[in-house]
C-alpha cells in the first residue's frame, strides 16, 4: 500500500525538526535543498532564517542554542553550502554547542562521480561533528532526525550533520514518530558517581585551607539549576571562585568570592589563587591551555579534583586526584548534599588566611588601567557600555581577539547564557552572526556584539540579514586600525616586527551603517563615549558604533607564552623576560 | 610539578591491545582511524570484520603503543564516538590470546626448496600453492612467530607477504554477552 505514504522525505525531514522543537532554522538554499525549501515554503511550525553565507548560519544556530538551551539548527545546499558550513562546526563541536546541520547532496545515483555541487561531506565534516550521517535509505530519515537531536543534545553536546541527497528528499515516506530507544543506546555516557568517591571530595573540600573553585562551560551546558548550584557550593564553602571564558555568568560578577575570569588574561587573583591553592576543585571546564599556562608549574601544590561530563577531559593534559564523570548539575547536588551532611560532623577551616592573601593580590588592581587625555581607552569603552546597560538584560556576543579579552575583563555577567563567544576555535566572525541567533530568541532583549573592525569585517554581509529582519542589534566595534593581538604578540614576542597586522582601507563604518538604511555613530573622544552608547542602546533598530580607541593598546593583566601564573606580567612597563623558545611555539 | 609532565619523561610507552564493538556501517572505520591520526596516536595493527549480522556489529581488533595515561585517553576517546559501544583493554585485563594469519610467498629454486619445506613444517605452515620456483604459504599465530617465520623466508629468497593484522580475545569464561545486551 502506498496510500498512507502521504509524504516526501523533504516533508518527513521538516516534520521531525518541528517534532523536536524547532522553531527557527538558520539556512541558504541552493540545488541539491529545493525540495526541504519547498517543505519550508508553507509550513507555519518553522521560521527560516536567511542568512548571507553559511558559516553565519551556524554561527547563529550557536547564539541561538547557547542564549537558550535548546537545539540550533541550520540547513544548508551540497559542496560549497556544506563547506562554508565547516568552521561553524568546528566552532561548535571546540564549545560544545548542540546545533544540528542538514547539508543537501547530490542524488544517491551521482555521488562519487564529482557531480555538479558535490562534496564528500560526510568526509569532510567528520572530525569537526560529534556524529554524522549520510542518509542512503529514505526510510531511516526520521528515526535518524529524532536520534540527531538525542546526540547533539545529550552527554557532551556538540554538532550533528545530516547528508540529505536530494532524491531522498524526494522519495515518499511514511513518517515515524519519535520514540525513546535512545535510554539503553547512550547508556556509556550515563554518570557514573561512586559515593566513595564523593564523600572523598566532599572531605577534602571541607579540610581544605586554600581551596580554589574553578568553573568552566560545562556548568552553563548543564542548565541555569548548575549555575546555581555552584553558587551555593561557593557560598557553603566561603571558598574563592573563578570562571574561564566559557563559563563566565555561572556565578554573578558581583558575588564577593567571584575573582574574575582566569587563564591568560585573567585577573591576578585569579591566576595566583589557582597557583597557590591546596585543593583545587574543577567544575565543567577543561584545563585549556589559555588557562593553565606552562603545565609543569600549575597549582603545584594542590590536590586536584575534576568534574566533567566528558571522560576523556579528564587526565587528558592535567593528572587529577579525583574525576567524577557526569552532569555537573546532577554530581553538584550529589556533592553538596554530601558536605552539608559531614559539615554537621566537621568544622570548615575559616580560611582567613586564605582570604587575607587574596586580598592582598586583589589590591594589585590588576585591571587597573589609566584613562588620560582624549583618546578613548578600549578597557573605558567596555567599561562605560556594561555601566550604562546592567540595569538592563543585556546579551552579549564578541568577535575574537582583544576586544573579546576586554569584554570578558569589564563588563560583568550576572547571569548565565547571556554571554556567547568563541572560546575554544577562536573563530573571528562569530560575534556578528551569534547576535542574530541571539536576537532572534530574545527579541525584547539588547542584544550587543563587542566585535573589533578586523572581526567585523569577516562576517559583515551579515548586515543585510539583520536589515531583513529587523534585528536591533548592537555593534560595537573598538576599531583600533590593528588586529591588536596580532600586533600585541608581535611587539612582545617579535621585536614589533608588524608583519600584516595592520588594516589598510576600512570602511567608514557609519557610511556603510547608512548603506544598509541603518544608524550609523561614532566616537573619538572620551567626553562624547556616553552619549554615544547611550544614543546606540536607545535607537530602536540596529546600530553601528564605531568607537575609536587608543590604537596601540596592549590587553593585561598577561600570562606570556609558556609561562605560569605566578609569572604574569601587569602591564607594558612590566616587560616580561624573554619568552622561551618552547613558549614561542606555543600558539 | 605537575604529575603530567613526569609521567610523560619518565613512563615507558608500551604495546595495548584493544577490542572494540562497534556499529556495522559507513564511516565508523573512518571516525576511529581518523582519531587516531587527528591526535597523533599510533596503530600498529587494525583488523575489521562483522561478528554480528541480526545486530550490524562488527569487532575491531586495534594494537596501540603508549604511555599509560595516553592509552586511557585513546580509550576514551574512542568511546566518544557515537558508534563505538565496547571499548576493551584485553592487555589489562588479563591473559588473552592474539592471532594473525600470514601468507607468505616466497621464491626459491636448487637446495633451499628443502629448507623452505622443512622451516614450513616447524612452523606447522600450510603449503597453498607451489610452482617449480616458488611457494606460498599460510601461516597463523602470534606476530612474532610470523615475524620470525618472514625473516627466514626472506634469507632463503624473494618474498612477497599479505598478512592480516592482529585478532584478539580474552582467555577464560568470560565472554561480553552482558554487555552487549546493553547496546
Amino acid at each position: 500500500m502506498t496510500a498512507d505514504k502521504t509524504i516526501t522525505g523533504a516533508e518527513a525531514v521538516i516534520k521531525a525538526l518541528v517534532e523536536n522543537g524547532v522553531e527557527i532554522i538558520f539556512g541558504y538554499p541552493g540545488g541539491a535543498v529545493l525540495p526541504l525549501y519547498d517543505a519550508i515554503f508553507d509550513n507555519k511550525n518553522i521560521k527560516h532564517i536567511l542568512v548571507r553565507h553559511e558559516q553565519a548560519a551556524v554561527h547563529a544556530a550557536e547564539g541561538y542554542a547557547r542564549s537558550t538551551g535548546k537545539v540550533g539548527c541550520v540547513l544548508v545546499t551540497s559542496g560549497p553550502g556544506a563547506t562554508n558550513a565547516i568552521t561553524g562546526l568546528t566552532d561548535a563541536l571546540m564549545d560544545s554547542i548542540p546545533v544540528i546541520c542538514l547539508s543537501g547532496q547530490v542524488p544517491t545515483h551521482l555521488i562519487g562521480t564529482d557531480a555538479f555541487q558535490e562534496a564528500d561531506t560526510t568526509g569532510i565534516s567528520r572530525p569537526c561533528t560529534k556524529h554524522n550521517y549520510l542518509v542512503k535509505n529514505a526510510n531511516k530519515l526520521c528515526d535518524i532526525i529524532h536520534e540527531s537531536f538525542e546526540i547533539a543534545s545529550t552527554g557532551r553536546p556538540g554538532p550533528v550533520l545530516i547528508d540529505l541527497p536530494k532524491d531522498i528528499q524526494l522519495t515518499r515516506v511514511q513518517y515515524d514518530k519519535k520514540i525513546d530507544k535512545t535510554k539503553n543506546k547512550l547508556i556509556k555516557n550515563k554518570s557514573k558517581i561512586d559515593p566513595k568517591v564523593i564523600t572523598k571530595v566532599a572531605e577534602l573540600l571541607i579540610s581544605a585551607e586554600r581551596p580554589i573553585i574553578y568553573g568552566g562551560g560545562g556548568v552553563i551546558n548543564a542548565g541555569p539549576k548548575a549555575s546555581n548550584l555552584l553558587t551555593e557550593l561557593v557560598d557553603l564553602l566561603n571558598s574563592p571562585v573563578t570562571l574561564t571564558l566559557m563559563g563566565l555568568g555561572s556565578v554573578s560578577n558581583d558575588h564577593k568570592n567571584f575573582l574574575g575570569m582566569l587563564g591568560m588574561h585573567g585577573t591576578y587573583e585569579a591566576n595566583l589563587a589557582m597557583h597557590n591553592c591546596d585543593v583545587m576543585l574543577n567544575v565543567g571546564a577543561r584545563f585549556d591551555d589559555r588557562v593553565t599556562g606552562r603545565l609543569n608549574a600549575f597549582a603545584p601544590k594542590s590536590k586536584k579534583i575534576h568534574i566533567d561530563i566528558d571522560k576523556s577531559s579528564i587526565n587528558k593534559v592535567v593528572s587529577v586526584d579525583f574525576g567524577l564523570i557526569g552532569d555537573c548539575k546532577e554530581v553538584l547536588t550529589t556533592l553538596i548534599q554530601e558536605i552539608k551532611k559531614l559539615h554537621n560532623q566537621k568544622k570548615l577551616k575559616t580560611k582567613i588566611n586564605w582570604w587575607a592573601q587574596i586580598n592582598d593580590w586583589k589590591k594589585i588592581n590588576s585591571l587597573g588601567f589609566k584613562q588620560i587625555g582624549k583618546n578613548i581607552k578600549p578597557q573605558q569603552a567596555i567599561k562605560s557600555l556594561y555601566d550604562r546597560t546592567k540595569h538592563i538584560d543585556t546579551y552579549v556576543t564578541t568577535e575574537v581577539g582583544q576586544h573579546q579579552m576586554w569584554a570578558a575583563q569589564y563588563f560583568g555577567f550576572s547571569k548565565p547564557n547571556h554571554w556567547m563567544t568563541s572560546g575554544g576555535l577562536g573563530t573571528m566572525g562569530y560575534g556578528l552572526p551569534s547576535s542574530m541567533g541571539v536576537q532572534i530568541a530574545h527579541p525584547d532583549s539588547l542584544v550587543i556584539d563587542i566585535s573589533g573592525e578586523a572581526s567585523f569585517l569577516m562576517n559583515m554581509q551579515e548586515l543585510s540579514t539583520i536589515v531583513q529582519y529587523k534585528l536591533p542589534v548592537k555593534i560595537f566595534i573598538l576599531n583600533n586600525q590593528w588586529m591588536g593581538m596580532v600586533r600585541q604578540w608581535q611587539e612582545l614576542n617579535h621585536g614589533s616586527r608588524y608583519s600584516e597586522s595592520y588594516t589598510e582601507s576600512l570602511p567608514d563604518f557609519v557610511l556603510l551603517a547608512k548603506s544598509f538604511g541603518i544608524k550609523g555613530l561614532r566616537v573619538e573622544e572620551i567626553d562624547k563615549l556616553n552619549q554615544t552608547i547611550d544614543e546606540m542602546i536607545e535607537t530602536k533598530g540596529p546600530v553601528i558604533a564605531d568607537i575609536r580607541v587608543e590604537k596601540e593598546e596592549n590587553c593585561f593583566p598577561m600570562i606570556p607564552s609558556g609561562a605560569a601564573h605566578n609569572e604574569m606580567i601587569l602591564g607594558s612597563e612590566d616587560k616580561p623576560k624573554d619568552t622561551s623558545d618552547a613558549g614561542l611555539a606555543l600558539v | 610539578m605537575s604529575v603530567y609532565q613526569n609521567n610523560e619523561i619518565n613512563e615507558e610507552e608500551t604495546s595495548r591491545t584493544l577490542s572494540l564493538v562497534v556499529d556495522n556501517q559507513p564511516g565508523t572505520l573512518a571516525r576511529v582511524i581518523g582519531l587516531f591520526s587527528g591526535r597523533g596516536y599510533n596503530i600498529e595493527s587494525l583488523t575489521v570484520t562483522e561478528i554480528d549480522n541480526a545486530r550490524n556489529l562488527s569487532r575491531i581488533s586495534l594494537v596501540t603503543r603508549g604511555t599509560s595515561m595516553t592509552i586511557e585517553q585513546i580509550k576514551s576517546q574512542l568511546l566518544r564516538i557515537v558508534p563505538v559501544h565496547i571499548v576493551r583493554d584485553l592487555t589489562l585485563e588479563g591473559p588473552f590470546i592474539e592471532s594473525e594469519l600470514a601468507l607468505v610467498k616466497v621464491v626459491i629454486k636448487g637446495a633451499n626448496r628443502v629448507e623452505a619445506l622443512r622451516i614450513a613444517e616447524t612452523f606447522r605452515a600450510r603449503t597453498l600453492d607451489v610452482t617449480l620456483s616458488s611457494f606460498v604459504f599460510e601461516l597463523t599465530g602470534k606476530p612474532s612467530k610470523i615475524d620470525a617465520f618472514i625473516e627466514l623466508m626472506q634469507s632463503l629468497g624473494d618474498t612477497e607477504i599479505s598478512r592480516t593484522g592482529v585478532s584478539a580475545i580474552s582467555r577464560g569464561n568470560k565472554t561480553e554477552t552482558k554487555l552487549l545486551e546493553q547496546i
